[in-house]
C-alpha cells in the first residue's frame, strides 16, 4: 500500500480509537438526545407526581365557580378545591402538605374580585401566575359588565393590531423563514466553529507530539514530510467527518422521531421544522474548507515547536482568527445585510463562518458563493504549499522555538543555499 | 564503492556546516564517522537521506541519487531517540516497517525474530513508555533494522547502554554486516570505532581532517605512543627530541614521539640508569589521532 495511505489510516485508526474522542462522541450524542427528548423527559419526571390542589376559600360565594372554569383553559394541571373550613384550618393543610397553596378570594370596595395567595414558598411563581391570569380574566369580565360593554366590544378592544411584514425581493425569506434559518444556521456555526478549532487543535498536536517525541526524525527518513502532513491532515478530516456524521445522524432522527412533540416554543425558533437541504449541504462545504484552512495553518504551526507545551502558545494567533470569524457571525445573525458581514464574507480567513450565514439566511447571488468559494480554494493552496515548506525545515528544528521568526529559519532549511 | 559523496556542500544562510565533503564508502562494510559535536555528521546524514538538500556535488548509491523511492533500503537509527510513547511496540514497529515497504506479516515475523534475540519478547504488547531507556533503544534499533536495509545508518547507536546491552547490540551490528549490510556509524566513541569499522572519516567544522583506511591512516600517522615504568626518575624524558607529548603517571611516563627510531634512542639513554620494569611502543589509538586532528578543545 501507498505510504500515504499508510499514513492516512493510521492516523485516522488510531485518533479513533482514543479515550478522548470516544468520550466526547458519546457525549455529544446523549445530549443531542437529551435535548431532542426534552418534552419526553419533563413528561417521565412529571408523571409521578399528582396535580396540585390548591385550596380556595370563596368568602363572595360566586367566584369559585368561573375561576375553576377558567382554570381548566389555562392549566388543566393545576385542581382547585373549594375548601370549607376557616383561614386557619386551611393554612394547616397546606403546611401539612395537603394543598400546594391557599386562595382565599373576595370582592373589594368596588365589587370588583380580589384574592391573596399563601403557599409553603412562593419560589414557584408558575401557580400562582396561572392564578393570577384567570382572576384576570374574571375580573375583565365583571368589570366591563360593570361599565356596560357588550362582550363583542370588548373583544374588539383587545384584539391585535393588523401588522404584517413582506419583503419585496422575489424569493427573498419570509419573516417565519427567517427565523427559522437563523436558528438552523446559529447551530450549524456553533458547530464549524468547534469543530474547526478542535480539529486544528489535534493536528498541531499530532505533529508536535512526534516532534517532541523525535519519532519524527524516522518518519521523515521514511516519507516526504509533504506527503505525511498532508495524509494527517486528511486522516483528521475524515475523523471530523466521520463524528459529525454520527452527530448529524442522530440528531436528524432523533427530531424527526420527536417531531410531534416540538411543535411552538424552543424547536421552532430553532427552525427545526423543516430542515432546508440546502443550507445543511452548505454548511458540509463551507466546514470542509474551513477545516482544510486551519488544518493547514495548524499542521506547520505545530511543526514550529518542539515541546507539546507550545504549541498552544503557537496557535493562539490562529485560534484568534477562527474566534473573530465566529464573533462577526454571531453579530451578523442579528443583522445579515451589514456592509460589513458582506465584506468579510469574501476574506478567507472568516468566510467559511460569514459566507455561510449569508447564504443560510439571504438569497445571494450564486457568484458571490462562487468567488468566495473560490478565494477560499485558492488560499488553501496557496497555504498548503507555503506550510508544506515550512513543515519540511520546521521538522527538522528543534531548541527554544515558539515564534513566527522561525517561520523564516524552517524556510531557510529547505533551501539549498 | 556503492555510497558516495562527491564534493558535498552544505551551507545555511552564511554558515557552511559541511564543506567539500568527497567520501566513497564501499559495500559490505562498515564505515566509521567521527567528529566533535557541530562537526556536520548529523548535517551529513540527513543529506544522505534527503532530508536536506545539498547546496552542491552529489550522493549517489549505487549509481543513483537517493530519494524517497529508495526508503526501503535505507535505515536510520538518528541519535536523538524517539517512538511513539502511547502506542505499543508491535503495532509502532509494523507501522514504521510498512512505512519502510515491508508487509505486515513480514514485519511481524521478523520483530519476532529480534524480540527474542535480544531475549524480550514480552516487550511485544507493551507501550514504549513503560519500558526503560536501554529497552527502547533496543525497540529503536529493531525498527531501524527491520526491514533489512542495504544501508544502515547508525548515528551514536550505543550511547546511554550498559555494558551488557553495548555487547548485545555491537553483535547485532556485527552480525548483520556479515550479512552483507553496508553500515556508515558515527560515534563519539573511539574504541568502537577502532574495534568494527575498517575505514574511517574524521570531520572538523564541517570538512573532513582523516579520511581512508583505518590501518593506513594509523601507519601514516607516524607518531607512536611510549610507555615506560621505571624505578628512577624519568620526567627528563619531557625535554627528549623527537617527544612531541608527554604524561606523568604513577609508575612512570606515558610519551607520544614522532617515530620508531625516537624510542630506540631513548631506550638506549635510559639504560643503565636503573631498573625498568616496563617499556612498550604502540601504535597509535584513534583517540589520539583524533585528537591530534581535531584538536585538545574535544571533549
Amino acid at each position: 500500500m501507498n505510504n500515504f495511505f499508510i499514513i492516512l489510516i493510521h492516523t485516522y485508526m488510531s485518533k479513533l480509537k482514543t479515550k478522548s474522542f470516544l468520550v466526547t462522541t458519546i457525549l455529544t450524542v446523549v445530549i443531542m438526545l437529551a435535548l431532542t427528548n426534552m418534552s419526553n423527559i419533563i413528561d417521565f419526571f412529571n408523571k409521578g407526581e399528582e396535580a396540585d390542589k390548591i385550596a380556595v376559600i370563596d368568602e363572595t360565594g360566586q367566584l369559585f365557580e368561573p375561576l375553576n372554569e377558567q382554570m381548566k383553559m389555562i392549566n388543566e394541571e393545576l385542581v382547585l378545591e373549594k375548601y370549607d373550613g376557616n383561614e386557619d384550618s386551611a393554612r394547616k393543610a397546606v403546611e401539612e402538605g395537603n394543598y400546594k397553596g391557599l386562595l382565599q378570594l373576595s370582592l373589594n370596595d368596588e365589587e370588583l374580585p380580589a384574592a391573596s395567595y399563601k403557599a409553603m414558598s412562593i419560589a414557584d411563581s408558575a401557580i400562582p401566575g396561572d392564578l393570577q391570569a384567570a382572576l384576570q380574566q374574571i375580573k375583565t369580565a365583571m368589570a366591563s359588565t360593570q361599565i356596560n360593554i357588550a362582550p363583542d366590544q370588548l373583544e374588539k378592544l383587545y384584539a391585535p393590531v393588523e401588522f404584517e411584514k413582506s419583503a419585496l425581493e422575489e424569493d427573498a425569506k419570509t419573516e417565519e423563514e427567517l427565523n427559522q434559518a437563523r436558528g438552523l444556521v446559529y447551530v450549524l456555526l456553533f458547530i464549524i466553529y468547534f469543530a474547526v478549532i478542535m480539529y486544528a487543535n489535534m493536528i498541531a498536536m499530532e505533529v508536535a507530539t512526534e516532534k517532541s517525541s523525535r519519532v519524527m526524525e524516522i518518519m521523515i527518513s521514511s516519507v516526504s514530510p509533504i506527503k505525511q502532513m498532508f495524509a494527517k491532515i486528511i486522516g483528521i478530516g475524515l475523523l471530523s467527518l466521520t463524528q459529525l456524521a454520527v452527530l448529524l445522524l442522530v440528531g436528524y432522527f432523533s427530531v424527526k422521531q420527536n417531531l410531534d412533540n416540538m411543535e411552538g416554543g424552543f424547536f421552532e425558533f430553532f427552525g427545526f421544522g423543516n430542515i432546508a437541504g440546502s443550507t445543511i449541504a452548505y454548511a458540509v462545504i463551507f466546514f470542509i474548507l474551513g477545516y482544510f484552512l486551519y488544518a493547514t495553518m495548524a499542521a506547520f504551526l505545530g511543526s514550529l515547536v518542539s515541546r507539546i507545551e507550545d504549541v498552544q502558545q503557537m496557535i493562539t494567533p490562529m485560534t484568534m482568527l477562527v474566534v473573530a470569524g465566529f464573533m462577526m457571525a454571531m453579530f451578523g445573525l442579528g443583522q445579515p445585510e451589514a456592509p460589513f458581514v458582506k465584506y468579510t464574507s469574501f476574506i478567507p480567513f472568516f468566510s467559511p463562518m460569514l459566507m455561510f450565514l449569508r447564504v443560510g439566511m439571504l438569497n445571494i447571488p450564486f457568484w458571490e458563493i462562487a468567488l468566495s468559494i473560490g478565494i477560499l480554494v485558492a488560499t488553501i493552496a496557496f497555504l498548503a504549499i507555503f506550510g508544506a515548506r515550512v513543515y519540511r525545515g520546521g521538522v527538522l528544528m528543534y531548541g527554544k522555538s515558539n515564534s513566527f521568526k522561525d517561520i523564516k529559519k524552517a524556510l531557510q532549511l529547505t533551501k539549498k543555499e | 564503492m556503492v555510497l558516495q559523496l562527491e564534493r558535498v556542500t552544505k551551507r545555511f544562510g552564511n554558515f557552511t556546516a559541511v564543506n567539500q565533503l568527497s567520501l566513497n564508502i564501499p559495500e559490505k562494510e562498515m564505515f566509521g564517522f567521527l567528529g566533535a559535536n557541530g562537526a556536520g555528521k548529523t548535517t551529513t546524514f540527513r543529506m544522505i537521506l534527503g532530508l536536506l538538500d545539498v547546496s552542491d556535488g552529489r550522493i549517489m548509491w549505487d549509481g543513483k541519487p537517493i530519494n524517497y523511492e529508495t526508503s526501503s533500503i535505507i535505515g536510520y537509527l538518528p541519535e536523538e531517540r524517539g517512538l511513539y510513547p502511547k502506542l505499543k511496540v508491535r503495532e509502532q514497529i509494523v507501522y514504521l516497517a510498512r512505512l519502510r515497504g515491508m508487509q505486515k506479516q513480514a514485519a511481524l515475523k521478523e520483530l519476532d525474530y529480534w524480540l527474542n534475540r535480544f531475549k524480550v519478547p514480552e516487550y511485544a504488547d507493551k507501550k514504549v513508555e513503560e519500558l526503560s531507556k536501554g529497552n527502547q533503544q533496543k525497540i529503536q534499533f529493531i525498527a531501524a533494522v527491520i526491514h533489512k536495509p542495504r544501508l544502515l545508518i547508525l548515528d551514536e547507536p550505543f550511547s546511554g547502554l550498559d555494558p551488557v546491552n553495548v555487547e548485545q547490540l555491537k553483535e547485532a551490528v556485527i552480525e548483520l554486516k556479515n550479512a552483507g549490510t553496508t553500515i556508515v556509524f558515527a560515534s563519539h566513541r573511539m574504541e568502537h570505532v577502532e574495534e568494527m569499522c575498517e575505514h574511517i572519516c574524521i570531520m572538523h567544522k564541517g570538512s573532513p581532517v582523516v579520511h581512508g583506511a583505518l590501518r593506513e591512516i594509523k601507519r601514516s600517522f607516524g607518531k607512536k605512543n611510549l610507555v615506560i615504568h621505571a624505578d628512577f626518575d624519568t620526567s627528563f624524558l619531557k625535554e627528549y627530541p623527537g617527544v612531541t607529548k608527554a604524561k606523568m603517571t604513577a609508575e612512570g611516563i606515558h610519551l607520544q614521539i614522532s617515530g620508531e627510531q625516537v624510542a630506540e634512542d631513548i631506550m638506549k639513554d635510559i639504560v643503565g640508569k636503573g631498573f625498568i620494569r616496563k617499556f612498550v611502543l604502540e601504535e597509535p589509538s584513534l583517540n589520539d589521532i583524533f585528537i591530534e586532528k581535531v584538536g585538545d578543545s574535544y571533549e
